[in-house]
Formats: structure tokens, sequence, C-alpha cells
């Protein structure tokens, strides 16, 4: 196929693409063109509009308005089946073929070969060797999918959905859980797909890839189309303003009220040397003092909650070693953790914070009796007076201590949490992304009390996404990109421009 | 009129409160109307259920054979409820019941034939027959938690290679005993009042002290309703599982050896067989959600006597006998619906379109 005679129209195109949920704008008048035989990175921050986009292309989601042209023609996607007909597949991070099955009977589920009406399996497997072997992948292809790497898995769902003659293949977080070689393999794969002349959208958070593979990039945010650019155009620093919404200023920003008087004052809580483990996070090095709010900026996937997990324990470091006040400590879970005085606000509140059905009380004293032990129980008066007192102290919004937290509010929720770990006198606190997805009031609040904890001698750690807020509270922050510490900032050098030259430069 | 009295009356038991407990909680109000219904129906049928008589020293009536009935099963139900609490399933409890007695019965064989030694005295032959329920439960719960097998499958390995153990523990046969302490444990008579009565009390009071005065009752509800919130929260979920599948398997010897005392025989076959299944029911009806989180021994408890209370009455209504079980699927489905949230929802909305 020539690309030549296709130029006259974009393969895929959007107008206006517009959708909403119940009360929130997900896309907003989005326009969108891919041409065939390149590599588009879709980019943005979690709520940008990423995926919604995807979902309207592909049928998952109706769109409210605005159309989709596929080779100048308006198409009406009303299905990932449908729309894989018209011509464009997709494939997503947690891959959706069936582990259990064969490669070849993945690659050719739903449209066997057949023969005297049974499966001809023979000439599917030879078949899916042969489509494997043009992207010069040799594997035995009568073997279960499952006993496979994640990346050679990715590529067998790119096979499939290409050899359903696709003509727009995209590719959601294609690399996340994939170490350098196995990116290489998959790369090598994307630019073969790209000289057959089909249109790729390549959804990723990893900046290097996106110069590495992509030939153009668009950005959303909040919905919005933000900028359109030839990614060998687009100076990194520029891209990550855009991303985060923030305008580039020359002078650096007012700095921030707190003052880090020395290091000498804080004494050290936390050394850690050389944590990391393969896939999920290079070795890094990170000292949290007394007093002291640590900030870790990033961008989305940068290893910001991975770090988190490792010190935390929930996810055991491979390598390295870490010290509490001097002391060699292990940890390698949660409980290790916790005996040692730390405590971690989890991003994801609902699935790792709250336990729903149980009352603001227990919610709030299961920390506590977790360090006690199973036969040193809190008594049912002294579990009441606690969770009141937290209630007050923070200012949780609940009728009273024996409401299910599950009918609290978002930005109560997250005090219970809070609450949790504060009634358990915790020397270090980790908080993953505190303030997400709660209203204006709480966020505030919330902020305070991070800053009275500091100011009480708390050891903290905090992750967010909201730069302005990093900047606001942290003594250092910890810049991340691509799973690795890039640097750290310290006094003067913690602003806004600094943090996102930082994401985008180094 | 029915619509007006229930909720009514469910207000009025609503202000009761006991202790922590709560009449509020609806799956409590349904299961023990539950119970109540059948049992005013029993006494319908046969004007004198409610008799008891003192008959050589022994208390004869039917409440008396429904709780004598009962007992291996609300002794399996405590076992059940709790690791059902922590989202997991026992399935293997039958076939732990006939082990422990195929163990118990062996070794007082060989008393009855004369050997000396301490461990075949009576009260080591029950202690060992209660540690080989441990231990099978020790078994499931090292599955379960530490090698992550789903508590379903997990548990079925013993269940279907149980009695196979049994009976090579027997022989192939099912031996006979005559000793009277072993027998005492199914047979025997305080007060008038069978033993597997005091036994199922004592056991519940000891293992609601066990979760209901320590932390561990709490501990078990987190695990179940959010297993990776609690493990964050520095909860050993790991030991929280292990220990509830050991002390169902302790409840399951104990319910063994009272059918292994009743027939003073140990049948690898016929001990415990369904038993697991009706437990599993029992907690069900009990109101203990099958997903995990919040428990009640007690209403477990009840559970079990709403079957039995319900066999009892099929029993005496002189039905035919083929029915029974019919009819117990009938009854244990009206009042599961009854307790569906979802269920009373549309049954309100049918009557308000009515009105």
């Amino acid at each position: 196929m020539s690309i030549n005679e296709q130029t006259q129209f974009p393969l895929l195109e959007t107008q206006g693409l517009t959708k909403s949920f119940i009360a929130t704008l997900a896309l907003s008048e989005v326009d969108f063109t891919l041409h065939a035989g390149e590599v588009h990175a879709l980019l943005g921050e979690n709520g940008a509009g990423k995926s919604t986009l995807i979902k309207l292309i592909t049928g998952v989601h109706p769109k409210d308005a605005g159309t989709i042209l596929l080779e100048g023609k308006v198409i009406e996607p009303r299905s990932p089946g449908h729309a894989q007909e018209l011509g464009i597949s997709a494939v997503y991070q947690e891959i959706n073929l069936i582990p259990t099955l064969s490669v070849a009977e993945n690659i050719f589920l739903g449209r066997q070969p057949m023969r005297f009406g049974l499966v001809n399996m023979r000439s599917a497997n030879r078949r899916a060797r042969e489509l494997l072997e043009t992207f010069h992948i040799d594997i035995d292809v009568t073997r279960d999918l499952s006993s496979y790497s994640i990346a050679i898995q990715q590529i067998v769902a790119i096979v499939r959905g290409v050899d359903l003659s696709a003509k727009v293949l995209i590719l959601d977080e294609p690399t996340s859980s994939l170490d350098r070689h196995e990116v290489e393999t998959l790369f090598s794969v994307i630019r073969s797909l790209k000289k057959r002349g089909i249109g790729i959208l390549l959804i990723t958070h990893f900046i290097d890839q996106v110069y590495e593979i992509s030939d153009r990039i668009t950005v959303l945010r909040n919905g919005l189309k933000v900028g359109e650019h030839q990614t060998q155009e687009l100076p990194k620093v520029k891209l990550v303003s855009e991303m985060l919404g923030k305008e580039l200023t020359d002078e650096l920003m007012v700095q921030n009220g707190q003052q880090t008087n020395g290091e000498s004052e804080h004494e050290t809580f936390l050394q850690v040397r050389g944590f990391a483990r393969r896939g999920m996070m290079e070795p890094f090095d990170v000292v949290v003092k007394k007093g002291e709010i640590v900030g870790l900026a990033g961008l989305l996937g940068s290893g910001r909650t991975e770090t988190a997990h490792l010190i935390f324990g929930i996810e055991k470091s491979e390598t390295g070693e870490a010290y509490v006040k001097g002391q060699k400590v292990n940890l390698t879970s949660p409980q290790k953790a916790i005996r040692h005085g730390f405590g971690l606000c989890p991003e994801d509140r609902k699935a790792e914070g709250i336990i729903d059905d149980l009352t603001v009380r227990e919610n709030i004293i299961l920390a506590l009796q977790a360090k006690m032990g199973w036969f040193n129980h809190l008594s049912r008066k002294r579990q009441e007076q606690l969770a009141q007192e937290m209630i007050d102290a923070l200012r949780i919004v609940t009728p009273d201590t024996e409401k299910p937290v599950k009918e609290l509010s978002g930005g109560n929720q997250q005090k219970v949490i809070l609450a949790r770990w504060l009634i358990s006198n915790p020397e270090f606190l980790i908080l993953d992304e505190p303030t997400r997805g709660i209203d204006v009031g709480a966020h505030v609040e919330i902020i305070n009390i991070i800053k009275r904890l500091a100011k009480e001698g708390k050891a903290m750690m905090v992750i967010s996404s909201e730069l302005a807020e990093v900047v606001d509270y942290s003594d250092r922050v910890v810049v991340l990109r691509d799973r690795k510490k890039i640097t750290e900032l310290e006094g003067d050098q913690i602003s806004e421009n600094t943090i996102m030259q930082t994401i985008a430069e180094r | 009129m029915l619509e007006q009295l229930i909720p009514n009356l469910k207000n009025q038991i609503g202000k009761l409160k006991i202790g922590n407990f709560t009449w509020q909680n609806s799956r409590a109000f349904w299961t023990v109307l539950a119970l109540f219904i059948i049992i005013v129906a029993n006494r319908l049928i046969s004007p004198n259920f409610f008799s008891i008589q003192m008959v050589e020293g022994r208390l004869i009536g039917s409440l008396i054979n429904i709780l004598d009935g009962a007992a291996p099963i609300m002794l399996l139900s405590i076992g059940m409820t709790l690791v059902i609490a922590t989202k997991g399933v026992d399935l293997s409890v039958g076939a732990v019941m006939a082990i422990c007695a195929a163990v118990a019965v062996m070794l007082i064989n060989q008393y009855e034939s004369g050997a000396t030694d301490f461990y075949y005295t009576p009260p080591f032959v029950i202690l060992i027959a209660l540690g080989t329920g441990a231990l099978c439960g020790l078994w499931n719960g090292i599955l379960v938690a530490f090698f992550d097998i789903q508590p379903i499958v997990a548990t079925m390995i013993l269940m279907t290679s149980g009695r196979g153990i049994a009976q090579m523990i027997t022989n192939g046969q099912s031996p006979t005993f005559t000793d009277d302490t072993l027998a005492f444990i199914g047979r025997g008579v305080i007060f008038g009042v069978p033993f597997p009565i005091y036994l199922y009390l004592a056991v519940f009071l000891l293992v609601y002290l066990l979760v209901r005065r320590t932390a561990i009752g709490l501990m078990i509800e987190s695990v179940g309703i959010n297993a990776r919130a609690s493990y964050y929260a520095g909860i050993n979920a790991s030991l929280i599982k292990v220990l509830v599948y050991v002390l169902s398997g302790v409840c399951a010897a104990l319910a063994g050896l009272i059918i292994a005392g009743e027939v003073k025989s140990a049948d690898p076959h016929k001990n415990g067989e369904w038993a697991e299944l009706d437990a599993i029911l029992a907690v069900v009806i009990g109101g203990t959600s099958l997903s995990g989180g919040r428990f009640s021994l007690g209403l477990s408890a009840l559970g079990v006597l709403i079957v039995q209370s319900l066999l009892t009455g099929l029993y005496i209504s002189k039905l035919h006998p083929t029915a029974n079980l019919v009819v117990k699927a009938i009854v244990v489905l009206v009042v599961l619906l009854f307790q569906s949230d979802e269920f009373r929802r549309r049954i309100r909305q049918l009557v308000r379109r009515r009105a």
C-alpha cells in the first residue's frame, strides 16, 4: 500500500469531539488528526481526556457532539468490535487476550481457519508463525500465551489487531511494565508497522520514549486540546509545562513560606540508600528529617507511588539498605515499617485506604490496634474517645463515630485515614496524593494539617500532582522521571519553574 | 395490615439494645422472625411441641431434640462463620469430622484391647483428635494465606481426599467402640440436658470471648472487607486467615466426635456427610455475607436452628418424607429473599404501586 495515495485525507480525524459524563465535561471540542505511517503521541495528566478520546474513537462510549472521520469518510463506531471492523484496533495495558489459550489461538480467536467444519489448528499455527516472523519474532505459537513475557503478550495483541486489517492502531500504555530491552523489541515492531502505512496512536507516560518513537504530539489537559506539535520541534520543558498547565516565567516564583534554616537543625529520621526493584523503580537514595516535608514531584507514572511503596515495604526492595535514626532496619512489609514509626496514606483511597463497611471509629483505631496486637484490646470506650478526639481535631464531618465510613465524602474519608495514622503517633508519614478528589475547603484544611504535623516534629513525605501545592509546603523536593530519581531541589531552588525544567531536561 | 405490622414491630424491637448489638440490623430481624414463625408453625401442627418431660433423668421433648440434633452443625457454624467473614469458605469440615472420628476410634480401640500407654487413654485420645482437626485447619490456612490459593479450591483438596484419609485410618472399615468417655461426647446427659448442647455453648462462649473481647473480631472483619487496605494498615492478614481455618478444623473435630459418640462408631462415609453445606447454609441464613466482612456467631446458630426446626416440623407433620428436601429448599429461599435488600425494595415498590 502506498502512503502517498492517502495523504489527501488524514487517516483518522476528529472534529469538535465532545463528551460529558454526569456533570463533568470529559472532552471538549477536540480536533485530532492522525496520518498514515505516523506515530502520534497523545499526552496529558490524569483526567486530561486521553482515555475518553480513545473510548469515543473505538466506540466504547457514544460521543455527544463532533465527527470522527476515517480516510475522509464519516464513521460512527458503535462498539469496539464495530471499530475493529472499520479498521481501528486498540491494545490496552491490561491485555485483553486469553492467557490459557495458545499464541496462535489468541491471534485467530473468533475467526479460526476451518476445515471440514473443524478448527484447522495446523494452518492456524503456520499462519501465526508467518505473521510473527514478519516482525522478526520467533516463538513457539502452540504454547500458552501466559507462558510468555508481558512484552510478547503485547506484541501478540498488536499482531492480532493488525491482522484484523487495522488501519489505525491505538496503543494505551504499552511499555509501562516492560524493561528496556523489551521496550526495544516493541519499538521495532512499531517501526515496521509504520513502514506498512499504519497510523499509530500512542499513549505513554514516558517522555523519553515519546521523543524516541513519535513523529507528532498532541497534548490534552482537562478535556481540552492544548497543543499539537512536531516532536522534533517541541522542547521537553515546553511539553511538560503544557501538560501541567503552568506558564513558564523568566523570573523564579516567590519562595515558599517554609524557611529551612540550615540543615543542622533537623535530625535525620530515615535514610534510604539504593532502594530499587526491577521494572518498578531504578535505584534511589533519599533522606527524610524530623520536622521536614519532602515533596515528591514528577509526572504520572514517573515512580512517585512506587517510591512510597518501596519505603513502606508494600513492595520489597531488591537492593540497598535503610536506616531509621542511624539504625539499620528491614522494611519488607508494612507491619515492619509501622513498627519503626511509619505511616502511609495511600493514593487509591477506596481500594487501599478505607475499610468501607466498617465505622468511622473502627477505621480510625485500626492501625493503632494492629500495632498494639490482637490481645491488647482497646476498650470500646477508649475507641470512642480516640475517634471523637480525631473527629474534632481534623474536623471530620460525620454525625457520630458509628457511621459507616463509606457514607462519608471523599475529603472526610481522607481525614479518617489521616486520623488512623495520627492516633498511632507515627514519627514518619507518607502521604500519597492526599488532596486528590476532595473539595476545595477540605483541600486547604489538609494542607494546613500537613504543615502543622511537620511543625510538631514529624518527618513527612508528600506526593502530589499539584505543583503549586508541592512548592508551598516542601522543604525539599525530590524530582522523578521515568522511574528514576533525577535530582533533589532545596531552598531557593524550589519553584514550579525549576521543577518543570528538571522534569523535562536533565 | 401485615405490611404495617412488621415495620411497626421492627421499630419496637429496634429500640431494644443489648450491649453493642442493636436489633436495628434488619438481617438479624428477619432471621429471628423466620425462626419464630417456624416454631409457631410447629406448635400448630403438634400441640405438644413445647412439652418437655423428665424421663429416667433425661429431658425429652421436641425442643431438646432440635438443640441436640443441631449441635454438631452449630459447632461447625462457629468456625465457618469466621472463615466466611474473611471472605473464605471451608468445604473440608465434613471430611475433617470423619478423619478426627476415625483417629479417635482407632486409638480408643487400642485402649479397649488393653494397651496401657497414656496416649491411648480417653482424655488423650480426645486431645489427639482435636489436634488432628487443628492440623487439618492449619493445612487449609497455609494454602489460603501463604500460597494464595482460592479458599474454595484449597479446602476442596481436603474435602475430596479427607474421606479417603479417614478410610485409610480405619483400614476401610467402620470400627465400633464401647468406651463410655468417648461415647459421652455424643450421648452424655448432665442435669437432663444432652452433653452436645453444653459443648456447643462452651465453645461458643470461648470463641465469642476470643473474637469480641480481643481485637481479633475487628481484624477478621477488616480483612474480609478489604484485605489490601488491612495489609496497608499493618494487620497481619495471613495470620488471621490461618487462625480462622484452624478454629474451623477444631470445631469440625468436636462435631465429628459428637457424631461418633452418638453411633459409637467411626463411619468414614457417613460421619459429617454434607455437613459443610449445612454449615455454609446456616451462616448465610444468619446473615453473614459470602463476600466477607461483618459476622455474627449468634445469628449463624439461629440459622442452624431454623433448618433443624424446619426438619423437625416436617417430620412431625407426617408429610411424605420425599417432599422434605424440596420444602427445606423453599423455606431457605424465602428466608434469604427477605434478607435481600433488593428483594425487599422491589416488594415495597410493588405494594406502593398497588396503593
